[in-house]
Parts: structure tokens; C-alpha cells; sequence
């Protein structure tokens, strides 16, 4: 990381300070052609139109202006950051900052008035299926009559897009308390909004106190959270917070065992009363998230500890939901001879298990010596390839194909059955597995064969080398990761009560490839953040997440967050130690250079160089 | 690699022994179904197709429906050796495989039935002036093809330059995901329908009787194959391209500009997937977002057939690919009493991948990869 400073370290960089108009222009032009153009392109997109129904403060800011307003604010921060490397000359902060970003913005607003000119003049709705009146109506805020809303549109627009870049820029110029103060305000006031439906399940009485009869905060009460959160920030809670979490981090004692246990015993016994006293949006919404955490664990064994990029993934979840279903419903297909068995789910489950580690070493042992990016593909095809087989007439026999297996009983367990109708039960029994297997994978992660799958990411050849069976080690990750994938399909013919081909697409194994990066490759935590945050708030592939109304964009943002993501911080939004080091080795290197600490041994890098 | 593997372990492993076993039951597979296939030709009701076939006769295959699937096999195998030639001339210089090159083929069939459809319009998508239009939408699903492919490696790909191996596959992933949706939204989730052709494309040709379509997928592909090789080997950039792939270093030190050159790659490689987009909109006449994902994989695995990094080897391995996805479900595996042979196309596909990586990794004519990669 070439160090984003915004307060440079001054013992080391010299400050310039430039006049308030003295901008580097070429970036200006650029930075705000790009807001103009993201601004068309979300418009153009639909986004305003389709997300417009999801008020988040009532009557002045809903989901759709949202997903306009956001892109000059960030980019009107972009704008103002500075790459400042050591011993180099860099700018000083001043007007000049809020200047650039506000000259971006107008140009973004530019932009987008041109936009509402055209649709205005221009008939574009052959190819262009959001060219319409209804994009009009959002972008002029639906103003009275027809003559002036145009205008109208276009200055709030103007004004709306400079003020916010403005501001957006003017974040650098803030002492850094205030500024943590207010995106600490803003973020808190947009969660509420867009956690409306879990805040009001969890809390009921906030319902009428805060959120108004249709949906979206009140403006009063978005005033009054802004300023709690502000000062809250201001007067040092989140230092608060922070203290503690270094003091756990720093604690090495034997005392971090029993604050561990605690942690985890007060983190589970939440997750069992959450559930209790919520309704059933919230409880399908754990359910979903569970059912996707443990794909994503599988993956992250896979993908995150042994370096294997397998995009078939979704096979083996198949696979699990497949056998389930053949092994406990009557409506699987004639072909079965007499004698297979009907059993209750937890009797399949162990066959189930058995299935998913044999098929894993069968897609395993032909891919497994091919290079990284071969077995990517090698391993899609599979995917597909377990898809077509379920789907085919050929095997119709055995699962019905397009049809599926419908009629999967609930996971009777005496006390408890388990069934789409029922997302708590669902939810504790997905609490259950992804227990064993946060367990596994955290066991695992520290064993031999865990640091042997470490080594192998790392570099192939020396780890075999070193003597690593490399072949055996990618196989039991294959294995395990296929387990773990069918436990989630397990449950999911549960949940679902019938399992179609199509609930099996590449589109899954993609979007948990999403959550295991956004999340953080090879670190649990990350995975568990990633899947909360992903299956949470956006959804899964056909889940709806908190903020519903996604829908069709859902996939667009999963497309957006894995580039980003890859081009900005790959190891993911809690990094695991050793994998970011790998990933930024030069730029610690060249760190270390800077500071005149460096080794000749590279693998001696100074804890310190971590920016 | 596979040969050190082999010299590295002088038992052979468990692993080892499982891979003998699969290529023995698929070389079976595929001789036992092939056998059975020239038996069903000449004697449809012998024994072993009355047992596959519980007990009726199997189905003889004309000479007509042969060449039927030979012709719209080829066809088809042209255009995914279009598509992989951009994935081969990528790996061969950046040595990574840029998964959403598929998107570029979409989007170029996506630019053809825009420009198909507003040349309809106007009066043009028949008669004498079709011929101009078609040239005219070739021209521009080229460009926006270039256009795309080029923005891709500059937004995506080359800040990521020099960073391990899986990181720009996955990038890559991203941005066919990206493509994909952003088209949904834009144009619509449906499928579009390309303008009816004249009737001349429709007809049936020459003695081997092929539409007029599948005579201009051959004719266009066969030119842009030598513009490709004429670009490729007889010119300045062509030279420059195929040094950097060589190797980078030195070609840089011998004056080439390696960004440029990379940008050129990308370039012609889009160019040939517009291409190919517009030929499939006129053989398949509709596309949709998802158009490119699966001839996308097809095509990867065609230049994996051909030997990845070797052009000529790309067209081979499409060429191949093609008629085999046309030709087995048919002749290997419809002999063999498995039912509902046409779904299985796709399956066919990505056995013939893992048949080649089995038998033979490098592809059927030899990889050409830079230095770094054979290490």
C-alpha cells in the first residue's frame, strides 16, 4: 500500500500549498467525466425508476435517488486523495480541494442534465428499454407541469451533484474526529433505513416512533439519529470500542482463552434469542445467510487455504441436495429400484456426506494437476456438466429432470422438524452445522494438513519441495470443501421441500466466490462478514436480502464489488494476515526501502511495514 | 510439468491409477459407442442396438442428416475458433485467461442486432443493399467489440499486471458478470430477434446444400483468419505482438512498447469476437445476455484443443470442437441407447476439454507460451 496519508507524515514530505483555482484540470475533467458517465448509466440502468418504490427517509430520500446520490459524494472524496509517497513533495489541503471536487461535480450534473435534455428530445427506447417517460418523471422529481419541471430537474441536479462532490471532497479538510463523526452519522441514519424491516421485527415499538406508515425513516427521527450517532462518535464510543478490541488483540496471555470462549458462548446464545423474538422475515433471512455461510466456509477452504479457484463449487451443493432428496422423498424418480431405501433426513445425512467426498475426488483426481487457471474452467464445465446430467432425459429416470424431486419431507428431529414453513428451525439446525464447521475449518487452519493446503497457495513448487504430498493435500481440500457443500445442500432439500436443476446454477458458485472475497480469502471471520454483509443486505441468487427491491440489480452490484474488490483491496475486508502479505509483498518491500529498514532476506519483513 | 511429474515419482500413486482407469473408460466409452455406431449403419436392428435400445431397432443415419450435422458443426466450430483466438492471443501475451471475453462476443452480436434491426428499419436489411448493411454491421460490431475488449483491459487488467495468477482470472470473472447484467439492464432481460435475412441466406446452396448463412460464417471467417494471420506474421505489429509474448523483458529492452502492444492483442482479439457475434446473429437470428458465457467456455476450451497461445491451433481446436459437439451425441452416444441425446451437447463440450487435458495438456498442435510459463 503506497500510503494514502491525508495528514502526511511532516517529517518526511514537504507541503506546496497551491491557489484555490490552481487544479490539476486534466484530472478534474477526467474524474468528472467518469461521474457524468456513471451517472447516465445508472439512470440509463433503471435504477432510479425500479428503486424508487423503497423510501428510505419519507418524503425526501428513497432507495432510487439513493443510488444516484451516492456516486458524486464518493467520487468528490476520489478526488481529493492524494498518493503521497515519502520523501516526495505533496500538496497542501486547503479550498483548492473542495474547488476540484466541486468542479467535478458540476460537471457530473452537466452530465446528467444532458441526459434529461435528450431523453426529453429523442425517442432512444427501441434499444434502450429505460428511455422512457418514467425515467423523466424520476429525474425532474415528478415537479408540477411539464413546461417548467424540466428546468426545474436539471438546476436541483446541477446543485444537488456540486454540493454533494463538494462536501464529499471537503471530508479531507475536516479535523479527523469530525469527519469519523459524520460518516459515522450518515452511515447510521442509511442503516437504519435500509435495516427498516429486521429493526422493526427485532424492536417492534420503533415501528410508529421512528419509521413513517410507508416505509422509510421519518425526517425528524433521521435528524435526530444523525446527531445521536454524531455526538455519540464525537464524544469517543468508537474509541471506546476500539481500546477493547486492541486490548484482546494485544492480549496474549493465557486470559485471551477465556475471553475467546466468551465471546463465542455470547455470540451464539445472541444468535439463539435473536431468532426467538423476531418474525419470520428475519428468521428466512438468518436461514438464507446460514445456508450460504456454509458454502461459502467449503469454498473458503478450497479457495482461500489451498489456492484451488474451483468455479464448479455448486455441484457439490447439488450433489448434497440431490441425494437428500433422492434418499428421502417418495417423488424421486421410477427407476430406483425397490429395495433403495426411503429414510428421514438425518439418517441420509451420513450417505449424503459419503456422496459428496466421493464425487469431490472424482471431479477432484482429473483437475487436481492442472494449472490454476485450467482448473477453473476444467471445474465450471463440471458444474455444468452435474447440472445437464440432473436435467437430462437420460437420467430422468433417477431425478425427474426438469421436473425435480418434489415432496422432500422436514428434517424430523422429534423436538424440532425442520421445514420451509419454518425458517427458525431451519436457522438453528444451519446454526448447528455452520458451528461444525466454523469449528472444522478453524481446527483445520492450524493443523498440519491446514498449513500444508497455506503452503501450497503460496508457491507449489517449494511446498512440494518441502516434501508436501501436494496431489493428496489438493484432493482432501477438494473433499473437505465438498462436505461442507453438502451439508448446505442437506438442509437446503429441507428447506425448500423440492429440488429443481435449476436451483443449482454457475450463478452460485459465482456470487459465493463474491462472499468469500469481499469477505476475506482464507480467514472465518472474514467469510462469516462477507456472508452477512452479501446474503444479508443484497441477497442471494433467488433470496431476497434486507434490501429487497434489489432484485435485478443485485447481480450487477455482486459483478461491480468483485472487480472493485480485486482491484482495490484483494484480501478482502478482513484480511488474513499471512494472505495480504503475500498479495502486497512489493509494496511492503518498497515500504521498508523507504524507511531505510530493508533486509536482505525478504522473508524478514518488519511487522511495522504494514501501512 | 506432467512429464517431471512423472519422472519425480517413480511409484505410481493412488492418483495416478484412478487417472489411467478414467482415460481407459473414456477411450472405451468412445470406441465401444463408435463401433456401435458403424454397426447400427449397417445393420440398424443388431443385437447390441436392440439392447441398448430395449429391444427395438436403432435409428439409421442418412447421408442427408450427416451432412447436415457436418455442415452446422463446422459452422458453428468456425465461430468458436473466432472467440478463441482472442483468449489464445491473451494467454499467449498476459499468460491469463480473460474468462469475459465471451462477453465481447455478446456484446458484438448485442451491436448486430441493434444496427440489423435499424438498417431493417430504413429499408436496407434486404435485397442488393443488404450486402452493404452486412458490411456495414460487421464494421460496426467490430468496433464496439475492439471497444469493449480494449476498455476492459484498461479499467480491469492492467492495474493488476504482475499480481499472482488468480488474481486477474478472478477479476475477470467479475467484469463477465458485470457485462452480462449491465447489458440485462440496459436492453432488457429478453431474448432480441435479429430482422428476417433475404431469402437467399435461407436457401440451400451448392451440392453440399448449405444455407447461404453458414457459406457467410465460412467466407467471413475464413478472411478474418488471413487478415489475423497477415496482421500476426507479416507486419511490424505483428512481429511485436509475438515478441512479447515471447518474452516481455526483452522486448521492451529491444524497443517495443509492451502497453501498446497489449492494448493491440486485446484489440484484434475483440475485433475477431465481434465478428464472430455478428455471424452467430445471423445464423441463430437472436441473442440475449447470456449469449456469451457458454460459446465463451466453448471457445476456451477450443484453444485449449488447439494448443492455447497458437492461432492456427485456435481455429483447428474450434473447427474440431465444433463437429464434435455436433457429431457425438449422435454417432457415439445415441449408439450407445442413451436418451435424449441433444441435451447432452453442452456435456460433450467440456468432456472433450477434460479428454484433451488428460491425453494431451499442451493441445493438439503444441502451446506457445512465454518463457515464464513454461518454467
Amino acid at each position: 500500500m503506497s500510503a494514502t496519508l491525508d495528514q502526511p507524515d511532516s517529517t518526511t514530505t514537504t507541503l506546496v500549498s497551491k491557489g484555490a483555482f490552481d487544479l490539476d484540470w486534466r484530472r478534474v475533467f477526467n474524474t468528472g467525466g467518469l461521474l457524468a458517465l456513471g451517472l447516465c448509466f445508472i439512470s440509463l440502468a433503471g435504477m432510479p425508476i425500479g428503486l424508487n418504490g423503497r423510501k428510505l427517509i419519507e418524503p425526501v430520500l428513497s432507495l432510487g435517488y439513493l443510488s444516484l446520490l451516492w456516486l458524486p459524494l464518493v467520487i468528490g472524496w476520489t478526488v481529493g486523495n492524494q498518493t503521497v509517497l515519502e520523501g516526495m513533495a505533496a500538496t497542501k489541503r486547503g479550498p483548492r480541494d473542495i474547488v476540484a471536487g466541486a468542479a467535478v461535480g458540476l460537471i457530473g450534473g452537466a452530465g446528467l442534465a444532458l441526459l434529461i435534455l435528450l431523453v426529453n428530445n429523442f425517442d432512444l427506447r427501441d434499444p434502450l428499454v429505460n428511455w422512457s417517460p418514467q425515467l423523466l418523471e424520476v429525474l425532474e422529481f415528478d415537479a408540477g407541469d411539464k413546461v417548467g419541471r424540466t428546468g426545474f430537474g436539471i438546476g436541483l441536479w446541477l446543485i444537488a451533484s456540486t454540493t454533494l462532490a463538494a462536501f464529499g471532497a471537503s471530508l479531507h479538510l475536516m479535523p479527523n474526529n469530525i469527519r469519523k463523526a459524520v460518516i459515522a452519522a450518515t452511515l447510521t441514519v442509511i442503516s437504519f433505513a435500509v435495516f427498516e424491516t429486521f429493526v422493526i421485527d427485532v424492536v417492534d415499538f420503533l415501528d410508529d416512533l421512528i419509521y413513517a406508515k410507508r416505509g422509510g425513516l421519518k425526517v425528524w427521527s433521521s435528524i435526530a439519529l444523525g446527531v445521536i450517532a454524531f455526538t455519540a462518535s464525537l464524544s469517543g464510543a468508537g474509541r471506546q470500542v476500539g481500546a477493547y478490541k486492541q486490548a484482546y488483540q494485544a492480549n496474549t496471555g493465557p486470559s485471551k482463552r477465556t475471553q475467546t470462549t466468551t465471546l463465542v458462548l455470547v455470540s451464539v446464545a445472541l444468535l439463539i434469542v435473536i431468532p426467538m423474538i423476531t418474525g419470520k422475515i428475519t428468521q428466512e433471512l438468518f436461514a438464507n445467510i446460514g445456508i450460504f455461510l456454509l458454502l461459502a466456509l467449503g469454498l473458503n477452504i478450497v479457495v482461500g487455504l489451498a489456492g484451488i479457484l474451483d468455479l464448479g463449487y455448486v455441484a457439490f451443493f447439488a450433489v448434497g441436495g440431490y441425494t437428500t432428496a433422492v434418499l428421502t422423498s417418495p417423488n424421486r424418480g421410477d427407476s430406483w429400484p425397490d429395495w433403495f431405501p426411503l429414510m428421514p433426513w438425518w439418517g441420509a445425512l451420513p450417505i449424503t456426506i459419503v456422496v459428496a467426498g466421493v464425487v469431490g475426488l472424482f471431479i477432484g483426481a482429473p483437475v487436481i494437476r492442472m494449472r490454476g487457471d485450467y482448473l477453473a474452467i476444467v471445474t465450471l464445465g463440471f458444474g455444468e456438466i452435474i447440472r445437464i446430467l440432473f436435467l437430462s432425459d437420460w437420467l430422468g429416470g433417477y431425478f425427474n429432470g426438469a421436473q425435480g424431486i418434489t415432496n422432500v419431507p422436514p428434517a424430523d428431529f422429534g423436538f424440532m422438524e425442520v421445514k420451509g414453513t419454518d425458517p427458525r428451525a431451519v436457522f438453528y439446525l444451519v446454526l448447528v452445522f455452520a458451528a461444525i464447521s466454523i469449528y472444522v475449518s478453524w481446527r483445520l487452519e492450524r493443523s498440519r494438513l491446514g498449513r500444508a493446503w497455506m503452503a501450497i497457495r503460496e508457491d507449489e513448487s517449494v511446498a512440494e519441495a518441502m516434501g508436501i504430498n501436494t496431489v493428496n493435500m489438493k484432493l482432501m481440500a477438494f473433499v473437505v470443501g465438498a462436505i461442507l457443500a453438502s451439508f448446505s445442500g442437506a438442509i437446503f432439500a429441507a428447506k425448500v421441500g423440492s429440488i429443481f436443476p435449476t436451483s443449482f446454477l454457475i450463478l452460485i458458485s459465482i456470487i459465493i466466490l463474491v462472499v468469500v472475497i469481499v469477505g476475506g480469502m482464507g480467514n472465518i471471520m472474514g467469510v462469516i462478514v462477507g456472508a452477512v454483509v452479501l446474503i444479508g443486505v443484497l441477497g442471494g441468487p433467488k433470496q431476497p436480502g434486507l434490501l429487497a427491491e434489489l432484485g435485478q440489480y443485485k447481480l450487477l452490484i455482486y459483478g461491480a464489488l468483485l472487480i472493485w474488490m480485486m482491484l482495490q483491496r484483494p484480501e478482502g475486508l478482513v484480511p488474513n494476515a499471512r494472505r495480504s502479505r503475500e498479495l502486497h509483498q512489493d509494496e511492503f518491500l518498497q515500504d521498508a526501502w523507504l524507511k531505510g529498514e530493508v533486509d536482505t532476506d525478504d522473508e524478514d519483513l518488519p511487522e511495522g511495514a504494514q501501512a | 510439468m506432467t512429464t517431471a511429474m512423472r519422472a519425480r515419482g517413480a511409484g505410481r500413486t493412488n492418483v495416478d491409477r484412478f487417472l489411467t482407469l478414467i482415460r481407459v473408460t473414456l477411450v472405451g466409452l468412445i470406441v465401444v459407442g463408435l463401433l456401435a455406431f458403424i454397426a447400427q449403419q449397417i445393420s440398424p436392428d443388431n443385437p447390441f442396438a436392440k439392447w441398448t435400445h430395449d429391444g427395438e431397432a436403432a435409428n439409421r443415419l442418412t447421408w442427408a442428416q450427416f451432412r447436415g450435422l457436418v455442415v452446422t458443426g463446422v459452422s458453428q466450430g468456425a465461430m468458436y475458433g473466432l472467440i478463441a483466438l482472442g483468449y489464445s492471443m491473451v494467454y499467449g501475451v498476459l499468460g491469463f485467461i480473460n474468462f469475459a471475453h465471451g462477453e465481447v462476443f455478446m456484446v458484438g452480436a448485442f451491436t448486430g442486432f441493434i444496427m440489423s434491426n435499424k438498417l431493417d428499419e430504413a429499408g436496407w436489411w434486404e435485397g442488393i443493399a443488404f450486402i452493404p448493411a452486412v458490411i456495414l454491421t460487421v464494421i460496426m460490431c467490430t468496433l464496439v467489440a475492439t471497444a469493449t475488449a480494449v476498455l476492459m483491459e484498461r479499467v480491469a487488467y492492467r492495474p493488476l499486471r504482475g499480481s499472482p495468477r488468480l488474481i486477474p482470472l478472478i477479476t475477470s470473472i467479475g467484469v463477465s458478470f458485470f457485462i452480462q447484467n449491465v447489458v440485462i439492464l440496459l436492453f432488457g432481460p429478453g431474448a432480441k430477434s435479429y430482422p428476417q435475412p433475404p431469402a437467399w441466406l435461407k436457401e440451400k446452396h451448392t451440392f453440399l446444400e448449405i444455407e447461404g448463412s453458414k457459406i457467410v460464417v465460412f467466407v467471413v471467417a475464413a478472411v478474418s483468419m488471413a487478415g489475423l494471420w497477415f496482421l500476426v506474421e507479416r507486419t511490424k505489429t505483428g512481429k511485436a505482438m509475438r515478441a512479447v509474448a515471447e518474452d516481455k523483458e526483452i522486448a521492451s529492452l529491444m524497443g517495443i512498447n509492451v502497453n501498446r502492444t497489449i492494448v493491440t492483442t486485446f484489440a484484434v482479439g475483440g475485433a475477431m469476437a465481434g465478428i464472430a457475434g455478428i455471424l452467430w446473429g445471423l445464423v441463430f437470428k437472436s441473442v440475449i445476455a447470456t449469449t456469451g458465457f457458454l460459446p465463451g467456455i466453448k471457445a476456451f476450451t477450443a484453444a485449449v484443443v488447439g494448443g492455447v497461445g497458437n492461432l492456427g491451433g485456435a481455429m483447428a481446436g474450434g473447427l474440431s470442437l465444433g463437429s464434435a459437439e455436433a457429431l457425438a451425441p449422435l454417432t457415439l452416444l445415441e449408439p450407445l441407447g442413451v436418451s435424449g441425446v441433444s441435451q447432452l451437447r453442452d456435456a460433450v463440450a467440456f468432456v472433450l476439454l477434460i479428454l484433451v487435458l488428460l491425453f494431451k495438456p499442451t493441445g493438439l498442435f503444441g502451446e506457445r507460451l512465454s518463457s515464464d510459463d513454461r518454467a
